[in-house]
């Protein structure tokens, strides 16, 4: 397993309170992640989860891009990842980030 | 909480989120222990392996056509739907909670090979936890319904669990049975069962040849329609949980011992049970076939 741990921002605050979010599931090639309001003085923070080690750079330039295009402040995202390639962390973030706007 | 906006029309390929939103009334799922819980599974880490927030399962309550229910969905790309111990607890739980609140059934969606081997005692321990607990919710009069339509079918001790229910619902892509097929491969070789053989599959552990043998109860098209529509009638409606309908259970499985023990292959029991084109049978739309195999399907109660 390797623990990760990164924040981004502060991003300016948002009048609406953001909902909690889960999305995708923890199955081979594939991620959750769990969106929850947090007192962050508004950074974005990501603790990741994953059953592959070594890719730490890969997480963080992945990770701060998603975190620099949406802007939400004062969220933590938990990701539990079963080997999801960059494109699917891609993918399962923005969707991650459509729900957390939508505030399904 | 969902897992995607993203509309899914089979029931086979959904994720257990979408699943229950296909499957309950809009805006009626309440879920228990919820992902933000994070109450997990204390073995994974140890091993090295990532864990899920709900543990592989939804347990909660809902409404289905109005009526009261409890549900557990298991998730199926976690871990093969296995049974670990907090998975476990979370079944047990909701048993227990439907024995103690009486809504008007508890509806199981299923799906899984069974034990979480990883978690080795603790999901053996698990299983006859939910048993009992399904015997208990049973007891207090709540009918407990299975539905057997995932991707992985319903094995293991889930499976024994299973035919200890009240009712069980299957898609013709379901299976229910105890070992599944790379197990029987591997135990006793592939001259007894080829796994890969997914026709030898399916006509000896999937939902037609189940509902032949009188073990699933209700046969429905791989959709939240047809599953639905399977489930709403049996809502309320509990079987008899005594040592009588036990011994005539019993009677009856000797009964299908005597009649089809020699039997080398499901089609030998379907073509003695009277259906006439056995070959036919694969390939027959749902509504067709329950037509055809109901006047003929064994029955459990029978």
């Amino acid at each position: 397993m390797e623990n990760l741990s990164f924040e981004f921002g502060p991003f300016p605050p948002r009048a609406q309170p953001l909902p909690t979010v889960l999305v995708g599931v923890v199955g081979s090639g594939n991620m959750e992640a769990l969106c929850e309001p947090a007192a962050l003085d508004g950074r974005m923070r990501f603790e990741v989860h994953s059953s592959i080690r070594g890719y730490a750079a890969t997480w963080e330039a992945v990770l701060g891009d998603f975190a620099r295009r949406v802007r939400i402040p004062d969220v933590r995202v938990t990701i539990n990842d079963a080997g999801a390639t960059p494109a699917v962390v891609g993918l399962r973030l923005s969707q991650a980030a459509a729900e957390l706007e939508s505030g399904a | 909480m969902s897992d995607s906006a993203v509309t899914v029309s089979g029931y086979l390929e959904a994720t257990a989120r979408q699943r229950i939103r296909g499957f309950f009334d809009a805006g009626s799922v309440k879920e228990l222990l919820g992902p933000a819980e994070r109450v997990t599974s204390p073995h994974l880490p140890a091993l090295g392996i990532p864990v899920a927030f709900d543990d592989g399962i939804v347990v909660g309550e809902a409404r289905l056509e109005s009526k009261a229910v409890m549900f557990a969905a298991q998730e199926p790309a976690f871990m093969g739907g296995s049974v670990g111990e907090v998975h476990g607890a979370k079944l047990t739980g909701i048993l227990l909670r439907a024995a103690r609140d009486k809504p008007a059934g508890v509806v199981l969606l299923l799906d899984t090979g069974g034990v979480r081997l990883h978690e080795a005692n603790a999901g053996l321990i698990a299983i006859s936890e939910i048993q009992r607990a399904a015997f208990e919710a049973r007891a207090a009069g709540v009918p407990v319904i299975v539905v057997s339509a995932g991707i992985n079918g319903c094995y293991g001790g889930l499976g024994i669990v299973t035919r200890g229910c009240d009712w069980v619902v299957m898609s013709e892509e379901g299976r229910l049975s105890v070992s599944g097929p790379e197990v029987i491969e591997a135990q006793h070789g592939v001259e007894e069962f080829d796994a890969r053989d997914r026709a030898l599959v399916w006509r000896t552990m999937g939902g037609k040849h189940r509902y032949l043998l009188g073990e699933a109860d209700a046969l429905a098209a791989d959709s939240f329609a047809g599953l639905r529509a399977a489930v709403a009638p049996l809502l309320g409606q509990s079987r008899a949980l005594d040592l009588q309908s036990l011994q005539r259970e019993h009677e009856a499985l000797g009964r299908r011992l005597a009649r089809f023990g020699d039997a080398p292959d499901a089609t030998d029991i379907w073509r003695r049970l009277g259906v006439d084109d056995v070959r036919a049978v694969p390939m027959m739309a749902p509504d067709a076939f329950v037509a055809m195999a109901q006047p003929l399907r064994e029955h459990a109660d029978g």
